[in-house]
């Protein structure tokens, strides 16, 4: 039997008091992947024309090196927070949701720290 | 997880077919969801089959005709039958809506008719709103204030601060919105809902209110109030023609420019 009155059940545990920034930055990352996107498209392109050098010889500009940089931050992080959200909604059981969260989030980072180090790698060493 | 499938005593069965009187030319069929907490049958479908020359015009004067003149025993909620108490809200061939301003000729062919979605069924079409007003509740749909009023005069509103409020203040309370909302079908134990953010907007939107900050503080949470995804299922289906998404947009908004402005 359970005598919890409607109105501490609606309750519930209170409010988080957070969430604004997570749902902000979903929309700056989507914002800022669109030019990025568009960026992105010469460089796959290039991947399907252009021989190992060439590819490294545009690549090797300021301007390319901050876009590839900023689109593998951007690209990760919208998919981690996206990917979040389908979790919360329809993952229910408290245990699988917070776990669940954790590892996507977790394997989004690793994924982006390999990008970087491999650019990284592939701009220090050409 | 997500149930996508009914549980297996919730799975519908054919029920009883109510023919029409054989004189009867101008015939339409309802087929209606029949469920009693008092036996261990599934739920079914009655079929009625209605003499359209001897009832009223809308849904719910179907409803009622079966009531008082077919069968006796199909439960619903009614009351105003003008669309401003909002208790017969139902879902009719698949949209939410108050059946007493919905007309029977707005639809063609068969006209079925269901409790509204994903809420626990009480019986027949009535569906548990426990749960749905104490969220209502929670929000505290009323006046806070710190100054006191003034000692001759109501507290005074502009026309123009209480033009801020039409939209809001229309709402109903009939939870077609919400139980349209595949956000709130999911996770309402948490997510308050179309219809309550809607409400909680309106208190926010008060110019005489004082409690901005504290009914803010309470909306800002991943479930209360960001499981809204924007998909509008809401607004589509508001028997009162209101906009509870762009409501829930607003209270984002401000969320926004409390952080980021």
């Amino acid at each position: 039997m359970i005598f919890k009155s409607p109105l501490a059940r609606a309750q519930g545990l209170g409010s988080a008091n957070k969430g604004t920034g997570h749902w902000w930055m979903q929309r700056v990352t989507a914002v800022a992947l669109i030019p990025l996107s568009f960026w992105a498209l010469n460089l796959l392109s290039l991947s399907f024309n252009a021989d190992y050098q060439e590819t490294i010889a545009w690549l090797d500009s300021p301007f390319n090196i901050a876009c590839i940089i900023a689109w593998i931050v951007a690209v990760f992080y919208h998919a981690a927070l996206g990917l979040q959200v389908v979790i919360e909604d329809y993952v229910s059981t408290e245990w699988m949701k917070i776990v669940g969260v954790w590892t996507s989030n977790l394997i989004f980072a690793f994924l982006a720290l390999i990008a970087l180090i491999a650019m990284i790698r592939i701009i220090a060493t050409g | 997880m997500v149930e996508f499938v009914l549980p297996k005593n919730s799975r519908l069965t054919k029920g009883k077919t109510f023919k029409a009187p054989e004189q009867a030319v101008n015939v339409r069929v309802f087929e209606v969801y029949r469920w009693d907490p008092d036996t261990d049958e599934n739920p079914r479908i009655d079929r009625y089959e209605i003499d359209m020359d001897h009832c009223g015009p809308m849904v719910l004067d179907a409803i009622l005709k079966i009531k008082n003149e077919i069968d006796s025993t199909l439960t619903f909620r009614r009351s105003c039958r003008e669309g401003v108490c909002g208790s017969c809200a139902m879902n009719i061939n698949g949209k939410n809506t108050l059946a007493c301003i919905k007309a029977i000729d707005d639809y063609q062919g068969v006209i079925k008719v269901f409790p509204l979605p994903h809420m626990d069924v009480i019986k027949d079409l009535v569906a548990d709103m426990t749960h749905f007003f104490a969220q209502y509740a929670s929000i505290k749909p009323w006046l806070e204030t710190q100054t006191p009023p003034p000692a001759d005069t109501e507290r005074l509103q502009s026309k123009e601060e209480r033009a801020r409020l039409d939209g809001l203040y229309e709402c109903v309370l009939c939870a077609c919105c919400s139980t349209s909302c595949p956000s709130y079908w999911w996770n309402s134990e948490r997510y308050l809902g179309p219809a309550i953010l809607l409400q909680a907007y309106r208190w926010l939107s008060d110019s005489r209110d004082e409690n901005t900050g504290e009914r803010l503080d309470e909306l800002e949470d991943p479930f209360k109030l960001f499981r809204c995804h924007t998909i509008m299922n809401c607004t589509d289906t508001c028997p009162k023609g209101l906009n509870p998404g762009k409501a829930i947009a607003e209270i984002k908004k401000q969320l926004v420019t409390r952080h980021e402005g």
